[in-house]
């Protein structure tokens, strides 16, 4: 039991923020452990980053409390402070510092000695593939390279907990890939949140996810439980040879067939009942001449729209 | 900790050329100040011999130098303090601060650390000419050091204020005039009083500096400069607490 709880990093509990009369955050409570990487996914303006400001002792809480390795943020900020690596949506950088000067102003500023500086900065440097533009101006450097420097910043201290927001928009696909790879790797010792409003950056690397909208979680689970989530109702297939749509309705399990052209169908079915199955074996049985078979995922806008809907419907 | 904020914010200073130009002007314009004042010795220096208590090189050069540092500093005090913390809520770099396990206190002492070691270059200058009059004469230096101490205690109120408007806006030009305009209305808020114990005359930055132009320490002055640097640094810290709050 107590082994249990030390392992857990971040323990938000009704974290509730609101600016004048707009409520930003609604009673927002969760859960890290050790080594674990946490997605949180929403549209914009449904509260993601004010939520890590708030875990990061950017934002003062309206209400609610925070605790990062079981000391509060709100009693102890430093100490709670010492543990957190954060990566705000805009990296701040100062751009008149070099590299090495900017990440051993980094790990001071986190108290690291002065024997262990330069040790540490090399670490990140390195994590962060960082080591050949150690000298050049960050202002000089691109895009890209500058929102390393952010990533480097944020994880030079070896902290408990890394909080990346949105880390890898304005990258180039292999940048986004190269970074994906080191969030992963990050999950392995320290605990990572990190917010996007991509889905599959959130099933690349999270163990668990969670959906914000409107400033409160409609959706937390582990990245199995979503796919499972998102798994559609309907079936596009494609058919050389095609029967009349009333042979496809009379298979097992078809509720509704959509006809999108001549070759091309959409069979709507019950989660129960799959008629997949069934399908193929009429196609060979009856030569239909089947070509095309894929399953509909529910789109992550189709899950918004479905976790809101669930959420007005049971209040 | 605070002293690694204030050798970042003097790295970032001298990064920039802003503060070359600034010193650089400074320097000379003191500079020339420095000079005619000895020309003008020069020429009334026989006349002088004659008195029976005459002012010595220290009152007629050393004195109005300080006093033309004065004024200088109050034109160059709102440009170097400006970007200290506007440009940082500009570029929202601020979080890297605030993220970092620092008290507000540290940050802000940091930032105003590091304006007056620059500031306290921007002094050292005058007070290398002026020692440099050892080469012909002799110094009062109680005098000199009065004014030392009164420029230096000028400097820290002066970068205290423009730190806490800097914390204001997120725009540098905007803290540079609002800065300036304070400080030219602090310098002056005497001129209106008539009677000579007028409160104004309390409140004007002028008169507590006169008395240190004049060699005289008096610990009521020293306690004005004092209280007004405490002040704004006071309000600074609320003022970043208060962004954390959020209105």
């Amino acid at each position: 039991m107590t082994q249990q709880a030390s392992t857990v990093t971040v323990r938000a509990s009704a974290l509730h923020r609101s600016f004048g009369a707009r409520v930003a955050v609604r009673d927002v409570s969760f859960e890290l452990r050790k080594g674990e990487v946490l997605g949180f996914l929403g549209p914009n303006g449904a509260g993601k980053t004010t939520t890590m400001q708030m875990l990061t002792g950017n934002l003062a809480p309206g209400a609610g409390s925070v605790q990062i390795c079981g000391i509060d943020l709100l009693d102890r900020p430093t100490a709670a402070k010492a543990r957190i690596g954060y990566l705000p949506e805009t990296p701040p950088l100062y751009r008149e510092l070099t590299v090495d000067e900017f990440l051993r102003l980094a790990a001071r500023l986190h108290r690291l000695k002065k024997h262990e500086l330069a040790a540490a900065v090399e670490r990140a440097k390195q994590r962060c593939g960082l080591v050949e533009v150690g000298r050049r101006l960050i202002g000089s450097l691109s895009k890209g390279y500058q929102q390393r420097v952010g990533i480097a910043q944020a994880i030079v201290h070896n902290p408990d907990v890394v909080i990346l927001d949105e880390p890898t928009v304005g990258l180039d696909p292999i940048q986004i890939r190269e970074i994906r790879a080191l969030i992963r790797e990050l999950g392995g010792e320290h605990s990572v949140i990190l917010s996007t409003h991509i889905l599959p950056e959130v099933e690349s690397v999270c163990d668990r996810v969670q959906i914000m909208h409107d400033g409160a979680l409609v959706y937390s689970d582990t990245i199995a439980g979503l796919k499972q989530f998102r798994q559609g109702h309907s079936l596009v297939v494609g058919l050389g040879h095609p029967p009349a749509p009333a042979e496809l309705q009379a298979l097992a399990g078809v509720a509704q067939v959509e006809v999108i052209s001549e070759t091309q169908f959409r069979l709507h079915f019950d989660p129960e009942d799959n008629p997949t199955d069934a399908l193929v074996r009429a196609s060979v049985e009856r030569g239909w001449g089947l070509f095309h078979l894929s399953p509909t995922q529910a789109s992550l806008e189709d899950v918004f729209v479905q976790l809101t809907q669930r959420d007005e419907a049971q209040p | 900790m605070i002293f690694t904020i204030a050798a970042k914010e003097l790295k970032s200073l001298f990064a920039s050329p802003l503060a070359w130009v600034v010193l650089a002007l400074l320097e000379l314009v003191i500079a020339y100040l420095f000079l005619s004042q000895i020309d003008a010795f020069d020429a009334v220096q026989s006349r002088l011999s004659q008195l029976a208590n005459a002012p010595g090189i220290t009152e007629v050069i050393v004195a109005p130098l300080f006093g033309s540092v004065a004024t200088v500093l109050l034109m160059a005090v709102p440009l170097l303090s400006m970007r200290l913390l506007a440009e940082e809520k500009r570029n929202r770099t601020l979080t890297l601060l605030i993220s970092a396990p620092l008290a507000m206190t540290e940050i802000v002492l940091g930032k105003f650390l590091g304006l007056l070691l620059f500031l306290a270059a921007v002094i050292a200058l005058p007070a290398l000419m002026a020692l440099s009059l050892y080469a012909g004469g002799r110094l009062d230096s109680g005098l000199l050091l009065a004014n030392l101490l009164g420029t230096v205690l000028l400097a820290a109120s002066f970068a205290s204020l423009g730190l806490f408007v800097s914390s204001l806006t997120a725009q540098p030009v905007v803290a540079a005039m609002g800065t300036l305009g304070a400080l030219l209305g602090l310098w002056i808020v005497n001129l209106a009083a008539a009677e000579p114990d007028s409160v104004l005359h309390y409140l004007s930055v002028m008169k507590h500096f006169e008395s240190f132009n004049k060699g005289l320490v008096n610990t009521g002055d020293i306690a004005y400069f004092a209280l007004f640097t405490l002040t704004f640094l006071v309000l600074t810290v609320r003022r970043l607490d208060r962004d954390r709050l959020g209105a």
